[in-house]
């Protein structure tokens, strides 16, 4: 029964991890499913909502909800001021110079952030301060249930969005086919800069669960994340929603399991290995549609 | 025109190798530049195998450190626990280093086959890390405290000489392989694999034996990194390794092998040259990596690219 108990547990940490997974993996899916881009900056968009939090919080002293607030509007000024300098002239280029682009602007968002603040990690209040809840001898974490809830609702909006609204169903339409979507007379790039300004906000609110749960942000916080989260985009399936939030859970059950039953340090190998054997027996993710292509 | 090249080529290397000996035996460089003759080497091993992969196959590899750890770890356990003379040992821990390596370059060669472009990259990325976490928790081979002890036996200027030999191996292995008929193969998959596939080239076959060439010459540079260094740890074989040759290669501008070389050098001797500037490295490198982008890639900037260096450039053509 104890066992069992444990595993509930687990089971259950690694459902609030897989949430935040997934609420990264959704900005991903969105970008590259609209731009065919791989947004390797992702991860460090987070870094920098985590920073933005942090600071916000303990020079200015302002509320918690505040400090979210500034983060969701720095990370989507972020995010769209890196589309326009570093990949709208790209936008025609070859897959794998915008590829190296990407990788070059983590980079440089990762140094700046070591030369402003070093490397040291640096505290953060946690946004969400809440009991944990027991039921039936399982101790529920206040927080993992709340980045659960966040994550559903989250995920319910932007798909009304997609479907519902002109912009969405404009995101649809360049994701499908970008020539044709600019002949119906669709702004292919407002489109796109949309989307990054939607992405960066979740990465933002990504960022702020993601500390609210670790306690510390430095430098790298965002890298390692931002990698596992696109292998979970990848897995679901990429430019699929669904998809992302398959993924993104998938792969925190794995790791927090693999974590409780296995071995911490093989953790992140059993992790990518996952991803291999998924793209040996079927190179499109779980719930992507194959693309078959014409000559 | 081939012949005279390689004329070229050998006159080039005795030249360098007569120069860097009677420095190094008048004891002209300083101790510094010394220890960078074989971090230089394996530099230029590992761009020159990279860019076999960037430049000629077409594929974004961020794995490349994971094959060097590979071949690092395999020739220096030989040497190790096998007790041989140094002139025997050394060069058979080099082609062990290479061969093991060579297997996984296979092993990564085939997803390879189903995978294109970001997939790809993210799949090489996540066999690096794989490589480096199982490393950690190896217990023969040190776990995160590094493999310990491994001596080259050699005296160090007899070990710039090895060292030297294998970069001329490597950049004449490489080249001549790019000139060849598979070299030429490889760039038509590079180019349309559609078009390369359909005049009859092995696809399959090609794109694994880029993979596994590449992996074979940086399980090399692993192991003379190993035996010049004396102690391998895990985490010097991070994402940030591999990063840091693609920025050699990319510098060098892809598929170029002479421009992998300058790069690899100078992209070794500036970080010691410019130490006052070690904290401002990545950053550096970040925005080389941005720029040269943009300005090999935007047809606005290439037009103006043209316009301040236009006639250098038709002069070159």
């Amino acid at each position: 029964m104890k066992e069992f108990i444990t595993f509930i547990q687990q089971l259950i940490n690694g459902l609030s991890l897989g949430s935040v997974y997934a609420l990264m993996a959704l900005g991903y899916t969105m970008v590259y499913g609209i731009a065919k881009m791989l947004n390797f900056a992702h991860g460090d968009i987070i870094m920098v909502g985590a920073y933005t939090v942090s600071i916000v919080c303990s020079i200015a002293g302002f509320s918690p909800m505040a400090a979210v607030l500034a983060s969701i509007v720095v990370c989507t000024a972020l995010g769209v001021t890196i589309e326009k300098i570093a990949y709208k002239p790209l936008r025609n280029a070859s897959p794998l110079a915008v590829l190296i682009t990407a990788i070059g602007v983590s980079y440089f968002l990762q140094s700046v952030a070591l030369l402003i603040f070093g490397s040291k990690a640096r505290k953060v209040q946690s946004v969400l301060n809440l009991e944990s809840v027991k039921i039936g001898g399982v101790d529920l974490s206040g927080v993992a249930l709340v980045i659960i809830f966040i994550t559903i609702l989250i995920m319910i909006l932007l798909t009304l969005f997609i479907k519902c609204t002109k912009v969405g169903k404009a995101m649809l339409a360049v994701s499908e086919d970008r020539g044709a979507a600019q002949l119906m007379g669709i702004n292919v790039n407002a489109t796109i800069s949309m989307t990054f300004a939607i992405g960066s906000a979740l990465a933002a609110i990504a960022g702020v669960l993601f500390v609210s749960s670790y306690g510390y942000v430095d430098p790298y916080t965002g890298a390692l994340p931002g990698i596992k989260t696109f292998v979970a985009a990848v897995i679901g399936g990429i430019g699929s929603i669904p998809g992302a939030m398959f993924g993104g859970i998938v792969l925190g059950i794995i790791e927090s399991l693999s974590k409780a039953y296995i071995s911490t340090d093989l953790a992140d190998a059993i992790v990518f290995g996952v991803l291999i054997v998924v793209l040996l027996f079927k190179p499109a993710g779980m719930l992507g549609k194959k693309k078959i292509t014409k000559v | 025109m081939e012949n005279k090249k390689s004329i070229l080529f050998a006159i080039i290397a005795i030249v360098i190798f007569i120069a860097l000996f009677t420095l190094v035996e008048m004891g002209l460089l300083s101790r510094q530049y010394m220890g960078l003759l074989v971090p230089i080497c394996v530099n230029i091993i590992l761009a020159v195998s990279l860019n076999l992969i960037v430049g000629f196959l077409g594929e974004l590899s961020l794995g490349h450190a994971g094959f060097m750890s590979i071949g690092a770890y395999a020739g220096c356990l030989f040497t190790v626990y096998a007790n041989l003379p140094p002139f025997i040992e050394i060069p058979l821990a080099l082609i062990i280093g290479g061969l093991v390596a060579a297997l996984f370059g296979f092993i990564i060669g085939i997803p390879a086959l189903r995978l294109r472009g970001d997939y790809l990259a993210i799949v090489t990325l996540g066999f690096g890390e794989i490589v480096r976490s199982v490393l950690n928790s190896l217990k023969i081979v040190g776990g995160s405290g590094g493999l310990k002890g491994i001596n080259s036996g050699m005296h160090k200027s007899d070990y710039y000489i090895v060292a030297y030999i294998v970069v001329i191996i490597t950049i004449l292995v490489i080249s001549n392989f790019i000139n060849s008929r598979h070299g030429r193969a490889v760039k038509a998959i590079r180019d349309n694999v559609i078009a390369a596939e359909s005049v009859g080239i092995n696809v399959v076959y090609y794109k694994i034996l880029g993979f596994v060439i590449a992996a074979f010459f940086a399980g090399m540079a692993g192991v003379l990194y190993g035996h010049n260094i004396g102690i391998l740890k895990p985490a010097t074989f991070d994402f940030n390794k591999s990063i840091e040759i693609l920025v050699m290669v990319i510098m060098g501008s892809m598929g170029n092998i002479p421009g992998s070389i300058i790069a690899a050098i100078i992209l070794t001797v500036l970080p010691e040259a410019l130490r006052f500037l070690q904290d401002y490295r990545m950053l550096i490198y970040a925005v080389a990596l941005i720029l040269i982008m943009l300005f090999s890639s935007n047809p606005t900037l290439i037009e103006f690219r043209k316009k301040i260096f236009g006639k250098k450039e038709k002069g070159g053509k």
